[in-house]
């Protein structure tokens, strides 16, 4: 049995087609959960797309963390299940605290479409199929991917293993004036929960799963959900 | 009904790009005394009488401010303030 995902679509959104093309690609099954729907029942895993929900009026996700749905998925990560925020989705899982820290305007006040080098860090993510110290190269598109929390948190975060990605060099050093092209704290461009099973990032895997664009190393973030959910069917 | 004004700005330590960069426009317009600029948001709410300032408080601390980046200052205008 396949695995079958979740997208929450937002008002805004604008990569939801991209994720359910992704998932679909892979073999997994796929379909859209409207914003306003409360039973996420049918699913095994939940991912929030990118966009711009709510015009990202506000600040990015604000809104969007209120939305129905966003108290089921709530339900849904306490429980354990498998969430993964993408861009727009990460900073609705920081909204709603589903993730700590915050996602600041680029420091370059640019907004960046490019694609980067990203090191795997060792966490305790569950739902990246991708071992630490691998770099791969997935494309970035936000104008509000700086991350920051206070330096406790940080602290935390890395003791705990939830620092899941970062920006780096080609060859995976990272800069000593910083590598991230958003001045993300750290070079952070993806953290996890304490438990690994909420999963938020800035870059775009759905974007690189089937070589078209001439990369394919976004297939690794959604083989281990897909993976795991098949292991505990069976 | 009551208006409410709603200031939200960047805490201490958050970086504030757009400031900066507005701090040294002035600065290249000779305006030398400006130490440092914060740009924020204002936010103007009207309400009846039934909002109290407990519940305006909890919409800046909910969804008007992310208390993780920002700080928010409430103030109520008095009537006949404005023109």
């Amino acid at each position: 049995m396949s695995a079958r995902f979740g997208v929450v679509v937002f008002p805004g959104s604008n990569c939801e087609q991209d994720v359910v093309y992704a998932l679909r690609f892979l073999g997994y099954d796929a379909a859209y959960i409207w914003h306003q729907d409360i039973d996420l029942s049918a699913y095994d895993a939940l991912v929030l797309p990118g966009g711009f929900s709510h015009g990202d009026y506000l600040r990015c996700g604000a809104i969007a963390r209120f939305a129905p749905a966003m108290e089921a998925v709530r339900r849904f990560a306490e429980l354990g299940g498998p969430v993964i925020g993408i861009c727009n989705g990460f900073q609705i899982l920081t909204e709603a605290q589903l993730l700590p820290g915050a996602l600041l305007r680029n420091r370059g006040l640019k907004f960046i479409c490019e694609t980067v080098p990203l090191r795997v860090e060792l966490s305790v993510c569950q739902w990246l199929d991708l071992p630490a110290g691998a770099v791969v190269r997935i494309p970035i598109n936000h104008n509000e991917g700086n991350y920051v929390c206070d330096p406790e948190t940080l602290a935390g975060m890395e003791v705990r293993g939830q620092i899941v990605l970062r920006y780096c060099e080609p060859d995976g050093s990272r800069a000593p004036e910083g590598s991230a092209p958003n001045g993300a704290l750290d070079d952070i461009a993806g953290i996890c929960n304490e438990s690994g099973t909420v999963f938020g990032l800035m870059p775009h895997p759905e974007r690189v799963v089937d070589g078209i664009a001439g990369l394919t190393d976004g297939a690794a973030f959604f083989a281990a959900i897909a993976r795991r959910i098949e292991e505990m069917v069976a | 009904m009551m208006r409410y004004e709603v200031y939200v700005t960047g805490k201490p330590g958050i970086f504030d790009p757009a400031g900066k960069t507005t701090a040294g426009a002035l600065s290249n317009l000779g305006y030398a005394g400006v130490a440092q600029v914060r740009i924020g948001k204002f936010i103007q709410l009207s309400c009846d009488d039934s909002v109290s300032l407990e519940q305006l408080t909890e919409m800046c601390e909910k969804l008007l401010a992310n208390p993780i980046i920002e700080d928010y200052r409430i103030e109520e205008v008095l009537e006949g303030a404005e023109g």
